[in-house]
């Protein structure tokens, strides 16, 4: 089953504390920021904090995906040299505008993992669209290449790219959200939604994350870690979902020993895009589809 | 001499007298009656009409005809906010009083002062059931010549059944009474919530003055203290600030530290057979303990669970989930926040209760001893689950006992939550710096690093890892918690015993030593 990216927990690089117990808060993906979150002047110190932070500590199993600068800056390929051999789970590129962006990465990575005997699939590739160029390649991105895993709404420098208002509703970057949702699903990788900047707005949370589950997102990011929860309540499916999902993937089984295609269940038609979001579900929910 | 904890106590303490050690959390209370004498209340009498009212605390204590030696008790119902022990000690030591043995339910930053007063004589003994800020500070460093006993709110009581706090004067805060002397705290501008702490003192005190800045025509109503037992009643302009009652601890905290403690805390007691219909629980009123509270009241909420009774400390969430039914009643010995104060004074089912009702071991069925879930703070736990919530890690004397011991030994499920660390220093030590709490009565410690359950309840510890909670060995959990932070270094302490820490049934379960002076 694909590793679950509900949430993805935006950790400061140059934060000790939050670094040690960033595994401890639940999410299903970290990362540790050495990009936005830190000033300049701490560029160098970021970087070697996270780099023991990602030798010694336990993540207790939540991906850790670790967010470097971009190559254009003179940080960027210091990020990749120090980082690569740990080997976290992913690398996250940010402002990921055109095809070559990508490719310059996917060169630059793998000579470092040839350097040190990395398989070139064992370290997965995060982007992010952050700027409206972005946006506008996304679906070229999208399909570059097989490590490529996950592709993130940038959504503060995106209205500051597109020179918009960000506002609670994500009016002005709706389009780019629907955009982005369609070339990752189209290329079967996850879409990760933009933070929800108002920590103390729980409800506003929520209704965003509902919106961004229903657009056909996989999860959100989120900056603190009491979105979590929120988050994970708004992705993870209910009891009555559950048991919907398993009475279609149960029947399907049986009609299908029998050659039946389309049936029904509770008198609506099931076929094969509704046994697909059935099986789905269960997998949310840790379901074993071969016990069915 | 080692007690059962392996805890090195002296057979005799100097300015306490022949020790006697923990033998088990259970172990005295098994013979079902206590062995130590208990001593009768004083006989006391009045004529008829005889006037209680005086015009300055000065001038009742003056009537008390205070003298060297004496003991004079205090309770801590005004936390931070009191006025009144400090004045009434200023007033002995005016009155020229020396070898004062102070007995208070328990000591705060509000006590301060008290230092001076230690260092003229004035003050040479001391019973509470905590001690923080300076004091603390100044007594860890060996200021008194005589230990200070440390008992828990249970303990208390039995220590003064037995005579060995016997009150000569016992001075009662309230923020309402009347003129003979019926009082209490539940109402009035410095309305502080229950009296529960000060109701044994005034049954056992020689004398007992009411100090109040809310005198109401006779009667007062409700009668937390009863003007049979008061002597004298004073009217002062103010008996504290009830805004620092609360102290900034009965919010419900922020901390996604906290919250994902507490979060783990709920699970642990959702899952551990004991959360159904009619169960009785109980929650600290600081960080993480406090919020365990907000995931069972939504917990509750979702799977239509109504409890019996609340317990202990109440705080105004408390007082809420009173109030949308989800528990029957609240026993309320001491109370956290201002709110609390009218919901006990209006609601029939949220009930004031004594200490002794509360968490004496010694009687015939304290609240304790009916509670099914009690959730408790620690400063740090040990490898065998014993608990310090008394000493800090630079071995100063900042915290209180309180009721952790007896609400550990009396419920069905003790749930301990705190971080695995704080700042750089380790909260899961292989030993604890001070035993408060035995490891036998603590089942489950919760950090964010996940739940260790006490390897003496394997079924409760079978429940959790059916339900899917990360169970780890709590050695396992001490030696990452080590690898993150490192070993501290030891605190350097000499031989001089500056406090002696009882459990409740009155046996020493440790001692802490004077902090050698740093150089």
């Amino acid at each position: 089953m694909r590793q679950k990216r509900r949430t993805m927990l935006y950790i400061p690089g140059n934060n000790p504390a939050m670094l040690i117990h960033g595994g401890t808060y639940g999410a299903d993906s970290l990362l540790l920021d050495l990009e936005d979150s830190v000033a300049l002047e701490q560029k160098d110190s970021a970087r070697i904090l996270v780099k023991n932070v990602l030798k010694n500590i336990n993540f207790y199993g939540a991906e850790v995906c670790v967010r470097i600068n971009h190559l254009d800056t003179p940080f960027g390929m210091e990020d990749l040299k120090e980082i690569i051999p740990l080997k976290p789970d992913a690398i996250r590129y940010p402002k990921t505008e055109t095809i070559d962006d990508l490719k310059r990465l996917v060169t630059v990575m793998e000579e470092i993992e040839d350097q040190h005997n990395i398989s070139h699939d064992e370290i997965k590739i995060h982007i992010m669209i952050e700027t409206a160029l972005g946006v506008q390649n996304v679906f070229e991105i999208a399909k570059l290449c097989h490590r490529l895993d996950a592709i993130t709404i940038g959504g503060q420098d995106l209205t500051a790219d597109m020179n918009i208002k960000s506002t609670k509703d994500g009016s002005g970057i709706d389009l780019a959200r629907k955009m982005i949702v369609m070339a990752a699903k189209a290329n079967k990788i996850d879409a990760i939604d933009t933070v929800f900047v108002d920590i103390d707005d729980e409800e506003g949370l929520r209704r965003e994350t509902e919106k961004s589950k229903n657009l056909g997102f996989t999860g959100k990011a989120v900056i603190n870690p009491r979105q979590i929860d929120i988050v994970h309540e708004v992705y993870t499916p209910t009891e009555q979902e559950i048991r919907k999902a398993y009475k279609i993937y149960k029947e399907f089984k049986i009609k299908k020993k029998e050659g039946i295609g389309v049936f029904a269940v509770d008198g609506k038609m099931v076929d094969a895009p509704v046994v697909a979001r059935a099986k789905y579900t269960l997998q949310l929910a840790h379901i074993n589809l071969q016990e069915i | 001499m080692k007690n059962s904890l392996n805890r090195n106590i002296p057979d005799f303490i100097n300015g306490i007298g022949k020790t006697d050690p923990f033998t088990g959390a259970w172990n005295k209370l098994k013979k079902g009656w206590m062995d130590e004498v208990t001593i009768s209340p004083p006989n006391k009498a009045k004529l008829p009409h005889q006037k209680k009212l005086t015009e300055t605390l000065k001038e009742a204590i003056i009537k008390t005809s205070p003298k060297d030696g004496m003991t004079v008790s205090f309770h801590h119902h005004l936390r931070n906010g009191d006025y009144i022990l400090v004045k009434a000690i200023e007033i002995l030591a005016e009155l020229g009083i020396k070898n004062i043995t102070l007995a208070s339910s328990s000591l705060n930053n509000s006590h301060t002062k008290l230092v001076k007063y230690i260092k003229d004589g004035t003050i040479t003994k001391i019973w509470t059931s905590g001690i923080r800020g300076e004091l603390g500070k100044a007594i860890s460093e060996g200021i008194m010549e005589n230990p200070v006993i440390i008992h828990s709110h249970g303990g208390r009581v039995r220590a003064i059944h037995t005579g060995k706090i016997s009150i000569d004067l016992c001075i009662i805060a309230a923020s309402s009474a009347d003129e003979e002397g019926n009082a209490n705290g539940a109402i009035g501008k410095s309305a502080f919530g229950s009296l529960g702490y000060a109701r044994i003192d005034s049954r056992y005190s020689k004398q007992v003055i009411i100090v109040t800045d809310n005198l109401v025509e006779f009667p007062c109503f409700p009668l937390s203290i009863q003007q049979n037992f008061v002597d004298y009643v004073v009217k002062v302009d103010s008996i504290g600030d009830p805004t620092k009652i609360a102290s900034g601890t009965t919010r419900i905290t922020k901390s996604p530290m906290d919250l994902r403690i507490a979060k783990l805390a709920a699970d642990v007691i959702e899952n551990s057979g004991y959360f159904k219909n009619g169960f009785s629980f109980q929650v600290g009123a600081g960080g993480a303990s406090l919020a365990v509270a907000k995931f069972i009241r939504k917990k509750m909420e979702d799977k239509e669970i109504k409890g019996s009774f609340l317990l202990g400390g109440v705080t105004s969430y408390g007082v809420d989930m009173l109030n949308e039914g989800l528990f029957k009643t609240i026993f309320d010995v001491q109370s956290f926040d201002a709110e609390v104060s009218s919901s006990l004074y209006n609601n029939k089912n949220h009930i004031e209760i004594s200490a002794s009702l509360y968490a004496n071991p010694y009687n015939c069925g304290c609240m304790t001893n009916k509670l099914d879930i009690v959730v408790l703070g620690a400063l740090e736990v040990d490898v065998d689950f014993n608990v310090n919530v008394i000493t800090g890690s630079k071995g100063y004397l900042i915290g209180a006992s309180g009721g952790h011991c007896d609400t550990a030994s009396g419920a069905e499920l003790t749930v301990v939550v705190c971080p695995s660390f704080r700042g750089r220093i380790s909260t899961i030590n292989k030993r604890v710096d001070t035993i408060v709490t035995p490891g036998e009565s603590v089942d489950v410690v919760v950090t964010e690093r996940g739940i260790c359950v006490n390897p003496n309840k394997p079924e409760l510890e079978q429940l959790l890892v059916n339900a899917g909670l990360n169970i780890r060995k709590i050695e396992d959990l001490q030696k990452e918690v080590e690898n993150i932070v490192g070993v501290p270094n030891t605190i350097e302490r000499t031989n001089k015993i500056v406090a002696l820490i009882e459990y409740r049934d009155g046996t020493a379960i440790d001692v802490v030593r004077q902090l050698k002076p740093v150089e």
